[in-house]
């Protein structure tokens, strides 16, 4: 009998995954003892991310890498992990009075956001192809189902659906890129690929290039890049809002964090093959997201196309692949988590039982019955947009001087050209709430957990725009 | 020697994908995927990973094809419904299709043509064997094996949320 050298484990730094797990499996126990009231079950879900976001302080020194370097605990996934709790505790709240208003009764909805996040921290610290695959599809599947958990709504069940479709077919670009990149250097694993890179004795390099493109157009649908974007203003819409916005921060984030790791982290040296083509995807993810915007009448569907745009700004940080364009990437995913949150949160105070106010006419006149909310909006919108000295402005301006430094000039000149075309349409919205009359009756019932996000949102957008220097110091060091 | 298994299997397989495209019922298609699943079998036995041949036939060929069947034969397929319904030809489409399709074809021939492709990794004489695999899985790769349980949990979690019967709790 052969002797297996037992493998190297090291669950101290695994312990925000394990916190989580638990938590989630808690929650699922919980809900089968509890009635109609959830709050229990939501109490421990946010004890949950609370405890998550404490523990992935567990390690020291970082970066450690364990588990035959497949994962590692370094700043970038410590403050990533920040971001996810974040985003996923201010989901559930904005989830509170939502799902009691539109009878969303199930436990395992909390469940879900829970596992989903467990699947962003994986992918946001594993150095291993596999693991990365696994994480996405673990944030993959948990969304397919949030998106259409509204059983008997059409559209919420057409954006699970598609959403699921295309996504599965993406999934297959992304793993077949993946076993490409395998047959070229032979290992799984980021930083061996790095060193095979760097000494050049990657086995074929045609095998590798179509890799990188396969990767390319894998992680570009999930993170709703254009060509791939085509998804997400229909799933956007469908989705039930606070999902909505969930979607649009964590799961992207945590895409994100893996792209980066993947092309900026591992493949530097190979950046004349993959730099032009992602150059090429963000230049058209800003102009047909800002292009797209304008066109929309309907609110969910304009953040959408907005949040494509987003995308293009967000990829120059990866394009940038210096230690500036990590550190612009978690600041902008942070401010954007703050933008997306309050700006959803706006929209589900308005809208009501019956009818959901998702139509930008709905919004007419909006500042002279509620200024307070009004200006909220306006508030994200234009931070959103990038006006300074909201975060918005503050999360361009680093991502644009981390591709400078890089000399991309013509790239940044073409980003901040489309956060001007951006205006029109946040600015088409701010238009009908302060200079349009009243349409209709605005029948607004404050949910204190909403406003409460809304607030928390606010104090952050204008907080991080006025004194980003504590954040940008943590994510530096 | 492994040549001469390797590339009659081979052809068979690319003209079995073909099949699974080309043909024009569900059924037929099914039938060439589960041919093609075992020649890629067949392809890994011959490398000497045994241990992943017969895994493939047990759950690509086997499991996973059932499923695919069951669903096809679900669906209850009558009269015209027993042959894919295309969709209206484009003439414009089909042709800028083709024009994209050789060139890429052309850019590959160019690049693995200059003798870039030749020097192929070479796998260990145990890649594959029940033991390597069995090894690897829980030294190497014992922290996706185990993540592999929440992705299988989650799943289910879905499953049962989308499809239960009764709506509320």
């Amino acid at each position: 009998m052969e002797h297996i050298p037992s493998p190297t484990v090291d669950l101290v730094s695994l312990a925000p995954v394990l916190v989580l797990s638990v938590f989630a499996m808690m929650v699922l126990l919980v809900d089968l003892y509890v009635k109609r009231d959830k709050t229990l079950v939501i109490f421990i879900s946010l004890v949950g991310l609370l405890m998550t976001a404490i523990s992935a302080f567990a390690k020291f020194d970082l970066p450690v890498h364990s588990f035959n370097d497949s994962y590692v605990v370094d700043e970038l996934s410590v403050f990533f992990i920040m971001i996810f709790t974040l985003s996923s505790a201010l989901a559930i709240l904005l989830s509170i009075d939502y799902n009691k208003r539109e009878g969303i009764r199930m436990g395992e909805y909390y469940s879900l956001i829970l596992l989903c996040t467990v699947g962003m921290i994986l992918l946001a610290s594993s150095t291993d192809m596999i693991m990365i695959f696994l994480g996405i599809e673990i944030v993959s599947i948990c969304l397919y189902v949030l998106a259409g958990i509204r059983r008997s709504d059409p559209k919420s069940n057409e954006a699970a659906l598609k959403y699921f479709l295309l996504g599965a077919f993406a999934t297959g670009f992304l793993l077949y890129g993946m076993t490409l990149v395998y047959g070229a250097t032979g290992t799984t694993k980021l930083g061996l690929i790095a060193e095979l890179i760097r000494e050049e004795q990657i086995a074929s390099k045609p095998l590798m290039l179509m890799g990188i493109v396969l990767l390319i157009i894998g992680f570009g649908f999930k993170v709703a890049s254009v060509p791939f974007h085509m998804w997400a203003p229909d799933v956007y819409h469908g989705a039930p809002t606070p999902v909505t916005a969930f979607m649009a921060v964590g799961p992207k984030a945590a895409a994100f964090a893996a792209f980066f790791r993947v092309f900026a982290e591992a493949m530097p040296v190979l950046s004349p093959s993959w730099e032009s083509l992602l150059c090429i995807v963000a230049v058209l993810s800003m102009f047909i997201g800002n292009v797209g915007a304008i066109m929309q009448t309907n609110i969910k569907r304009l953040l959408a196309y907005s949040s494509v745009s987003h995308v293009g700004y967000i990829l120059i940080a990866v394009i940038a692949k210096n230690s500036l364009g990590s550190s612009s990437l978690v600041f902008y995913m942070l401010a954007y988590a703050f933008m997306i949150f309050g700006a959803f949160g706006i929209v589900i105070l308005i809208g009501r039982k019956e009818n959901e106010m998702l139509e930008i006419a709905d919004y007419s006149g909006l500042a002279y019955k509620h200024p307070l909310m009004a200006i909220s909006m306006s508030v994200f919108l234009l931070s959103l947009g990038g006006m300074p000295p909201l975060a918005g402005f503050v999360a361009k301006f680093y991502i644009f001087s981390a591709a400078i430094k890089e000399g991309f000039v013509t790239l940044v000149v073409l980003a901040v050209l489309n956060s001007v075309i951006s205006f029109y349409y946040y600015l088409k919205v701010i238009v009908y709430m302060y200079m349009k009359e009243p349409e209709g009756e605005f029948q607004i019932s404050l949910a204190p957990m909403t406003v409460f996000v809304v607030v928390i949102a606010m104090v952050g957008t204008a907080g991080l725009g006025i004194f980003p220097d504590p954040i940008l110091y943590f994510t530096q060091h | 020697m492994e040549l001469l298994i390797f590339y009659p299997i081979g052809t068979l397989c690319v003209f079995l994908a073909l099949g699974v495209v080309l043909n024009k019922s569900p059924i037929g298609s099914a039938m060439c995927l589960i041919g093609m699943m075992l020649g890629l079998a067949a392809v890994f036995a011959i490398q000497h990973a045994h241990f992943i041949a017969i895994l493939q036939v047990i759950i690509y060929a086997g499991a996973i094809m059932v499923l695919f069947m069951f669903v096809i034969m679900l669906l209850n397929l009558k009269g015209d419904d027993t042959v894919w319904k295309t969709r209206e030809g484009n003439t414009l489409l089909t042709g800028l299709g083709a024009v994209l399709v050789v060139g890429i074809l052309y850019k590959m021939t160019e690049i693995t043509g200059g003798g870039e492709f030749d020097s192929p990794t070479p796998i260990q004489e145990t890649f594959g064997t029940t033991v390597k695999v069995g090894t690897t899985l829980f030294t190497d790769f014992v922290l996706p094996f185990e993540v592999a349980s929440i992705l299988l949990l989650a799943a289910m979690i879905g499953a049962v949320v989308l499809a239960k019967s009764k709506m509320d709790d």
